[in-house]
């Protein structure tokens, strides 16, 4: 009995020590390209290209920031996605939750008829080329409104809001009524404010699609400079970067004092300036998506 | 196109909503007054506007669907071109880049949902056993991140890491395994697994979330219990912990089957190029390719046609093989 006791507890040390070396070994290889970019955003650019950079720049250089914090097209496509996912997210919520709010409704007419309308729409779309020849038709290509209005309605953050809307007990809904309030009323007054956990949610999810998405940038707004996106400049300089990387060695024979920055090293200042906001802001919001994503999955 | 793990969730979501409505419809009771219509008239504005733009952004482009079968020039619109029956289609199956696109789509979405689903699997198990409850808060905030960059974001990141000067040729000259870097982009052998190491990397936490959910609802009296019968960590995981996500996996498993259609774009999109063409494009990409860069709507649109119907059946085959799953071992 004693001898069977230390055997286990060895045991269970050793899948202690295993367990967390695996856990540490993935820890490193989630950061580890993470923090190897910041370092080589930091670095001069001939240097980066030699390659052996690590977590530290090894010629310290703040001139990638500075190259690309005066590239015009970056701080339009910046400007440009603060303004779609602030009003994408704002208009996307508002039309979600009053959607949702309507199909939550026990005894609204096409309660039904309406959620299945949009469940639908998960499942069969016109795929590319006739949802892009409608946006042409619309005139929405070109425009900044390809970005908010296509995406404004969202089955799955429909699905999301209503599931919460239907746990929130129908007795509020029934004693607000008895005073007089109307369903407007009582969406603003008293199912909104309960609502409160579930909104973050979907806010969390729209914004960071909005501050992510580059495809409707390219596809639609492709000529237009003025409505281009961060994601898209930053895949730009990926492809600069991509083709380059055949004549890496060329480049640092070539390497001339004048030319400190290359498009390695400018690739890099703008990845990180591009995720810097949602990696900053996320460990907050963790309680949200976690909800989010548990919401009708795990009953309690 | 895009989304591939939201629509897992939701047709999960779907599943356990859709279930709630049932039973609302059951207790039913009195029916609808046309003073309690009048009543509603807010909701049905609201429900009047957002079926009118359903119907333009989400139904009216099934009419395009027609395209398809015409030569569609967009001089003439959809009801000048000319018919001809299914030689589009006729021409998407005699096209070998197609028959490839399609090896392609199946196989790296094959490949990535069995590497994703293990790789969560087993980070949600191993995690659970952590006692330190700051270090398991630690190291699953940091899991989630990379699921929160842009896919520009995780193939640069990747590119770097695998270029020739990069930390995986390093490391593997460092210890002697090669003589010469590799050039990982240039060889076929390495896409699919390039691509499913990526979805791994950047999905592993956030999938996780779900597996981890359903382990902390397992009821932690079996664990106390098997204790008690001297069942170590390594028996307790494999008889009590997985058991008790089995549905949880399952349900997620083929409600993912149905989604491996629409897996298969932004990675393959950043990452491939002219040398590894033939086994890095995939329908998504051939659709592009056809339909806007080389401006054949009506191929384009078949191709898009072929992927939705394959996807439909997939989902609906998937649907009921979880709903029969679910009844039999959720409930």
């Amino acid at each position: 009995m004693n001898k069977r006791k230390v055997k286990s507890s060895m045991g269970s040390k050793i899948f202690t020590v295993l367990n967390s070396l695996f856990m540490i070994s993935f820890v490193v290889i989630t950061l580890y390209p993470v923090l190897n970019t910041v370092a080589i955003s930091f670095n001069d650019g001939i240097d980066a290209v030699r390659g052996g950079i690590y977590l530290w720049p090894r010629k310290f250089a703040i001139k990638n920031y500075q190259t690309v914090l005066a590239m015009e097209n970056l701080i339009i496509g910046a400007k440009i996605t603060v303004a779609r996912t602030v009003i994408g997210t704002a208009s996307s919520l508002i039309v979600n939750a009053l959607l949702a709010y309507v199909v939550s409704r026990k005894r609204f007419l096409f309660k039904s008829q309406l959620s299945l309308f949009w469940v639908i729409t998960m499942y069969v779309n016109g795929g590319l080329i006739p949802v892009f020849l409608l946006y042409r038709n619309l005139h929405l290509t070109g425009t900044f409104w390809v970005y908010v209005v296509p995406g404004m309605v969202s089955a799955w953050n429909m699905l999301v809001l209503r599931t919460y809307m239907l746990g929130i007990p129908d007795s509020l809904e029934e004693s607000a009524q008895l005073d007089g309030a109307g369903y407007m009323t009582i969406f603003l007054k008293i199912i909104s404010p309960l609502c409160k956990p579930v909104y973050a949610t979907v806010v969390l999810f729209v914004a960071v699609g909005q501050w992510n998405s580059w495809f409707d940038a390219m596809l639609y707004n492709r000529m237009k400079t003025e409505y281009t996106t961060l994601q898209y400049e930053l895949m730009k300089l990926l492809s600069s970067v991509m083709q380059q990387s055949g004549s890496a060695a060329s480049a640092s024979e070539r390497g001339s004092a004048a030319a400190a920055i290359t498009p390695l090293t400018i690739r890099s200042a703008a990845t990180v300036v591009t995720m810097l906001p949602i990696i900053c802001l996320y460990p907050f919001l963790q309680r949200y998506f976690v909800t989010g994503l548990t919401i009708g999955g795990v009953k309690e | 196109m895009v989304h591939s793990i939201d629509d897992c969730c939701c047709l999960w979501l779907y599943q356990n909503g859709g279930g709630t409505m049932a039973n609302v419809a059951r207790k039913k009771d009195k029916k609808i007054t046309w003073k309690e219509i009048k009543r509603q008239k807010s909701l049905l504005i609201i429900a009047f506007f957002v079926t009118v733009y359903g119907f333009i952004f989400y139904y009216w482009p099934l009419t395009g669907w027609i395209m398809a079968f015409q030569n569609y020039k967009p001089a003439k619109g959809i009801l000048g071109s000319d018919f001809v029956g299914l030689d589009k289609f006729k021409f998407l199956f005699s096209d070998a880049a197609f028959l490839r696109v399609i090896r392609n789509t199946f196989c790296m979405g094959a490949l990535n949902l069995v590497t994703t689903t293990v790789m969560a699997i087993l980070f949600a198990v191993l995690l659970n056993e952590i006692r330190s409850s700051l270090a398991k808060k630690l190291v699953q905030t940091i899991s989630y991140m990379p699921h929160f960059l842009s896919w520009i974001i995780v193939t640069g990141i990747l590119h770097d890491a695998l270029s020739s000067t990069g930390i995986i040729n390093d490391l593997l000259m460092r210890f002697g395994a090669i003589k010469d870097s590799i050039n990982f982009f240039a060889h076929t052998q390495y896409f699919w697994p390039i691509v499913a190491f990526a979805n791994c990397w950047k999905e592993t936490g956030w999938n996780a979330i779900i597996y981890l959910a359903a382990i902390t609802a397992i009821d932690p009296s079996l664990y106390e219990a098997a204790s008690i019968d001297g069942a170590n960590r390594l028996q307790k995981i494999r008889y009590i912990t997985l058991p008790g996500i089995k549905p949880t996996i399952m349900i997620l498993l083929l409600m993912n089957i149905g989604n491996v259609l629409n897996a298969g774009f932004e990675v393959q999109y950043l990452l491939g190029n002219g040398l590894v063409q033939s086994v890095s494009q995939t329908i998504d990409i051939y659709v592009l390719n056809w339909g806007i860069s080389q401006n054949d709507f009506s191929l384009g649109t078949a191709a898009g046609i072929f992927k939705s119907a394959v996807s439909i059946a997939l989902i609906v085959i998937c649907n009921y093989l979880a709903k029969r799953a679910g009844e039999e071992q959720l409930f």
